[in-house]
């Protein structure tokens, strides 16, 4: 999987983190989600989808990849 | 995109269903049945249409692919403030309507919606319910629309101004801020102050009861002297650089604003729907009960995933959107589905029609919470279209604290109450006459103590 994060779309919540503390990161300066890890690995799958289900910006998606 | 775009022209206008007798065009119609406006205006013309409310041509967008352009738009094309006037007197003078993106953002790093400060309001939420049912006997009735309009008053002020005001207002001022609400008429648009309009006279009213009843707790506050810092709330600040009662009235009002009718309404909603399904009240009950069973915190469960309960608040959302209609004025000429729309318009989507697009949400008019299962997730698979929240950046930055407070809400009535309906069930209506919308009345649900 690759996550992706729109940084138009990202208020700043941070939920994110709380979700997958591995995955997302924050930028302080900018306001903005960081993506730690863009592919990471499949055990993370359940902490990603949560991040996206509850991104209060909807800002964040995952997109499959052919293996 | 063609090169050449058609002008606002050639986009197809709503027929009139309501008599212009005032020359308003379709203001009479939104002021009556807007929601069958704007079903219209997507069947008649499709994903751009046009009607127009005074002296005002309102663009109205529907779809995924035009509402992404809508939702995309910069600040600097697409103005919020200008398209709701009936906002102006209710805020008052010099009190901004809506802040910038990048000020939203600096806010909510600061205050009071940051991710960090929603256990402390979980906790707040659970003390505010409770409160309000310790009043309950062991059955009863209650009005839908009262109690959920004075609960979330609570709930915003405490968590949103500070524990202290809290607690320093009561009904009167949930009472006041209601007559608020129901001054949003969309005369507004053709002059927010017109003369001889009842709703108008009971917003001015309204606005100046609150502020008395500020101007008193500030009188107090003052008598008092000041107290330690960390019982001090944003009062005592707006105090300490002299604001006026007027200017800080205003201040609370805009704060309260968007938090207060939109989250009355979706938890009153949310218990019709589950009074209307008795199914799924029994799973969303039994869910609450198995999460609660080891005697774990409402506050710390609010915060986490309770998934039946959150399926059943986005399906409430999904069909009795709080805000039907979201409009911005154009400010820099805008390209919209083909067309050039010129500055000076009010273009708009309809959450109430783009939520019930069949194409995505089958079967769309039924109450179905199994549409937010896995892997359906039709919420998250149609971004453009499930908009009970709107969209894009300025989405309501509210949303994850709306869903804890619904979240909160539930976990204390449920557990200790059953409910179910007083009324026939298509009698529970939304009274649409105003920009805001609330429930129609009567709207009663009797309660009763759980067994336990």
């Amino acid at each position: 999987m690759r996550v992706v994060a729109d940084l138009d779309l990202c208020q700043g919540h941070q939920m994110c983190q709380g979700e997958a503390p591995d995955v997302f990161g924050f930028d302080e300066a900018a306001d903005l989600v960081t993506v730690l890890q863009e592919h990471p690995d499949e055990s993370l799958r359940p902490q990603v989808e949560a991040a996206v289900r509850y991104c209060p910006a909807m800002a964040l998606s995952i997109e499959e990849e052919s293996a | 995109m063609t090169a050449t775009a058609a002008g606002i022209d050639a986009i197809p206008e709503v027929s009139v269903a309501v008599p212009d007798e005032d020359g308003h065009g379709h203001l009479a119609e939104m002021r009556i049945d807007p929601v069958a406006l704007f079903e219209r205006v997507h069947a008649e013309c499709g994903e751009i249409g046009r009607f127009r409310i005074a002296g005002k041509e309102v663009v109205m967008v529907t779809g995924a692919e035009v509402n992404e352009q809508f939702f995309k738009a910069p600040d600097s094309t697409l103005d919020q403030a200008a398209a709701y006037p009936f906002m102006t007197p209710i805020f008052g003078k010099g009190v901004v309507f809506d802040a910038s993106p990048e000020e939203r953002q600096q806010m909510l790093k600061n205050q009071a919606l940051r991710g960090d400060q929603m256990r402390g309001h979980a906790t707040t939420i659970e003390n505010e319910i409770t409160r309000m049912v310790a009043e309950w006997g062991d059955e009863g009735e209650i009005d839908l629309l009262d109690f959920f309009a004075e609960l979330t008053i609570y709930n915003t002020a405490a968590c949103l101004v500070g524990l202290p005001f809290r607690e320093e207002i009561d009904h009167r001022f949930a009472e006041a801020y209601h007559g608020l609400e129901r001054g949003t008429d969309a005369l507004a648009y053709v002059d927010p102050y017109m003369e001889g309009v009842e709703a108008f006279e009971i917003r001015d009213r309204s606005r100046e009861t609150l502020v008395e009843l500020v101007q008193g707790i500030i009188d107090r506050r003052k008598e008092r002297g000041t107290v330690e810092r960390d019982a001090r709330d944003l009062l005592d600040v707006l105090i300490s650089i002299d604001m006026s009662a007027d200017y800080i009235t205003g201040v609370f009002i805009s704060m309260l604003f968007a938090g207060h009718h939109t989250s009355s309404g979706t938890s009153a909603w949310t218990l019709i729907e589950l009074m209307r399904h008795p199914d799924v009240m029994a799973e969303v009950v039994e869910e609450l009960d198995d999460l609660y069973a080891d005697g774990s915190e409402i506050s710390f469960q609010a915060l986490r995933s309770i998934p039946k309960l959150e399926s059943v608040i986005k399906e409430t959302l999904r069909l009795h959107p709080p805000l039907i209609i979201l409009m911005r004025q154009v400010a820099e000429e805008i390209e919209l589905a083909g067309h050039t729309i010129p500055v000076g318009t009010i273009v708009a989507s309809s959450p109430r029609v783009s939520n019930r697009l069949e194409e995505d949400f089958p079967d769309a008019q039924s109450f179905d919470p199994t549409r937010y299962r896995d892997p359906r997730q039709e919420d998250l698979q149609n971004r453009w279209t499930w908009i009970p929240f709107g969209a894009g950046k300025h989405r309501c930055v509210g949303n994850a604290f709306a869903m804890m407070q619904i979240k909160a809400i539930f976990s204390v009535l449920l557990r200790d109450f059953e409910f179910e309906l007083v009324q026939p069930s298509e009698t529970y209506r939304d009274d649409y006459s105003k920009m805001v919308i609330q429930l129609q009345r009567p709207c009663r649900a009797r309660y009763r103590r759980r067994a336990r």
